[in-house]
């Protein structure tokens, strides 16, 4: 997404060398694929000196133990704290459920007050509209370069990736300024979803994920069909897009979760509370909400991209190696 | 459109008679082809991109050259905005504070993921599930990790969390993010965990790609574990812990979250980095107005230091790995 901060862009250019390398590796590693195949730095015999495979396990132990407590804990106290009475997590936050289990916080983040529900309806509609928006200009831009290869492609593709290496703070001011005179359409578009959803398609790394898979697609394929009578549309609506669930689904997953993430770009052109996603709502509803109430909404808005992420694991931590933020 | 059929029709006929370059010349020649399909399939990449893209790039170049506020025409400034930036005495606090940040994010982010992810390679069993922990912070929307330490861990008073562990080893209550000295520190903290888990997962897969055979030499050698990785894992990962080094100092440089929503810039502008000062500029200031230009011009100066940085860093680092 060209929306701000987001770090994807600079990822793809991380993960990029790195496939050559795991082919060239795969094709090595067949001779000795038993010896070699699961080794690491710590070789077999290593592991069966019992002091070094003490420390080994103790030290996987203490690290399991760490990984619990920094990446579970946090989240597991957010539930805990959603179901507990505000008093309690104000006088004794690590208790765990020193007076039972209260239910009103999540009641209140969903009653008429704090009115969390139309925040997380909001966020399911960008998060729709985003995906319908990359999704058209990915696959179709993808379908153009890579497939049908226009004379001007290569300036194109040129073009597109140039704007990895723009930073998406200079993209801030001048992309606000053409939200609210935009250059074809010509009423402002602020307080609408289209002000998130259009800019998101201008996502270089979707695009260049889609013509690299594309690029892997056989060209007899496309040959076979052309001799048989199938033009450019049928070609891409029959046999391309049923080919590339794969990439879609890795398009649709990250469009997803980056509409849960993004905050300063919906912060920007979504001024009016009505339309505005969890994202931007939280940090005004902290301000002014009961502290067990506020965690109750902070729960809430966590459930889908944990969910997302515990279906889709392979996709984030495996799956073209989407790595992560490299901020911080 | 018509760049395409140009070009087409500059080049020498390659193959067909003077009847077949003037069809490959005229606009019907050219739908025939396919030209009007590929122009169709490449609109939507084209209309998007270049309206929210590519023009805005050259936009900004603009507007930091202009004075605008949408009350009169844009007026031409030249350097002024420029000027303004460089004199306005939060610039100074601003970049220290982002360069205080972006060290401070090094020191505890930096290492960390390497050591982590080296250890987890090594895990014999349920190694899905240590990368599953890892990762769990970073799909944690943003917005809501930094609200959660704000009102949870980061709470000052004695009965905050993190105050409460360290109650049992009797360390006294911090202040966190309410003192200037220790508020830099906390989002660092805060930006470390969320992102962590990302740079782990790079590492993990740049790790399963060195090759065995390299460990199987180095024991040949003589080298034990601590040998082999410091000269066969720390060697093979040269490259890519060069790349997340730059990127790491990219992605610092722009930090907007968590010094926006912790601490507003607060206290005493202790944490007002550069993205807040340009935020600030445009959609803030404190006469009303908004100071786009101002706001442009701080954000092509940031761009262009990042810029030259990026090609120094990889000029010097190329010369290493040569020697």
């Amino acid at each position: 997404m060209t929306t701000l901060n987001d770090p994807l862009e600079d990822r793809f250019v991380v993960q990029a060398p790195e496939v050559g390398k795991a082919r060239r590796r795969r094709r090595g590693g067949v001779e000795n694929e038993e010896v070699g195949r699961d080794r690491g730095i710590v070789s077999s015999s290593d592991w069966k000196r019992p002091r070094i495979r003490f420390s080994l396990t103790t030290a996987h132990a203490i690290l399991l133990v760490l990984l619990v407590i920094f990446g579970l804990l946090p989240i597991l106290w957010l539930v805990k704290s959603a179901l507990t009475p505000t008093q309690d997590t104000l006088t004794a936050p690590i208790a765990v459920f020193p007076h039972g289990i209260d239910w009103n916080n999540l009641v209140a983040a969903v009653g008429p007050n704090v009115q969390i529900g139309i925040y997380f309806l909001n966020t399911v509609w960008v998060a729709m509209g985003n995906w319908a928006v990359q999704i058209v200009v990915a696959t179709t831009g993808g379908f153009a370069l890579s497939v049908l290869k226009p004379k001007y492609g290569r300036v194109v593709s040129g073009m597109v990736l140039a704007t990895l290496f723009v930073p998406a703070v200079v993209l801030l001011v001048p992309l606000y300024l053409t939200i609210l005179h935009p250059l074809v359409i010509g009423s402002s578009m602020l307080n609408t979803f289209w002000a998130v959803w259009l800019p998101s398609g201008a996502s270089a790394f979707n695009v260049l994920l889609v013509m690299r898979f594309f690029d892997s697609l056989p060209r007899e394929i496309f040959e076979a069909a052309e001799t048989d009578g199938a033009g450019p549309f049928r070609l891409f609506w029959s046999i391309i897009l049923p080919m590339s669930r794969p990439v879609i689904g890795v398009v649709t997953v990250f469009a997803i979760i980056n509409a849960w993430k993004d905050f300063l770009w919906p912060l920007l052109v979504l001024p009016n509370v009505a339309v505005q996603p969890l994202s931007v709502r939280l940090p005004q509803i902290a301000g002014q909400t009961d502290l067990g109430v506020l965690i109750a909404a902070l729960a809430i808005s966590t459930v889908i991209p944990i969910l997302l992420f515990l279906a889709f694991q392979k996709t984030f931590l495996s799956g073209g190696g989407f790595g992560g933020a490299v901020k911080g | 459109m018509t760049t395409s059929t140009e070009r087409v029709g500059t080049r020498p006929a390659v193959s067909g008679g003077a009847a077949r370059g003037a069809e490959r010349r005229s606009p019907l020649g050219w739908v025939k082809r396919g030209g009007f399909a590929n122009f169709i399939f490449i609109l939507p990449l084209l209309l998007i991109f270049g309206i929210f893209s590519w023009w805005p790039i050259i936009d900004s170049v603009i507007i930091s050259v202009q004075h605008t506020n949408f009350v009169a025409a844009p007026t031409f400034v030249g350097w002024n905005n420029f000027v303004f930036v460089l004199h306005d005495p939060l610039f100074l606090t601003a970049v220290k504070n982002t360069g205080y940040f972006a060290l401070l994010a090094l020191i505890f982010g930096y290492p960390l993921p390497l050591v982590l992810a080296v250890l987890m390679s090594e895990v014999k069993r349920a190694k899905g599930l240590f990368s599953v922990l890892a990762y769990i912070p970073v799909v944690v929307p943003p917005v809501v990790s930094v609200l959660l330490w704000k009102v949870g861990f980061y709470d000052a008073s004695a009965t905050g969390v993190f105050n409460s562990i360290l109650g049992w080893v009797g360390i006294p209550p911090q202040p966190w993010i309410q003192d200037p000295a220790s508020a830099m520190p906390s989002l660092v903290l805060e930006a470390t965990w969320a992102a962590a888990g990302g740079t782990i997962i790079i590492y993990l897969a740049a790790l399963t790609n060195v090759a065995p055979e390299l460990y199987d030499a180095a024991e040949v050698d003589g080298a034990g574990i601590w040998k082999k990785i410091w000269h066969v894992t720390l060697p093979q990962l040269r490259g890519i812990l060069l790349i997340t080094f730059i990127l790491q100092i990219i992605g610092t440089a722009q930090v907007f979250l968590e010094p926006f929503l912790f601490t507003a810039g607060g206290p005493v502008n202790s944490t007002t980095t550069v993205l807040l000062l340009i935020y600030q500029y445009a959609f803030q200031s404190s006469d009303g107005g908004s100071n786009y230009g101002a706001a442009t011009a701080l954000s092509l100066m940031l761009a262009g230091f990042l810029a030259i940085l990026s090609w120094v860093y990889f000029r010097v680092t190329r010369n290493w790995s040569q020697n």
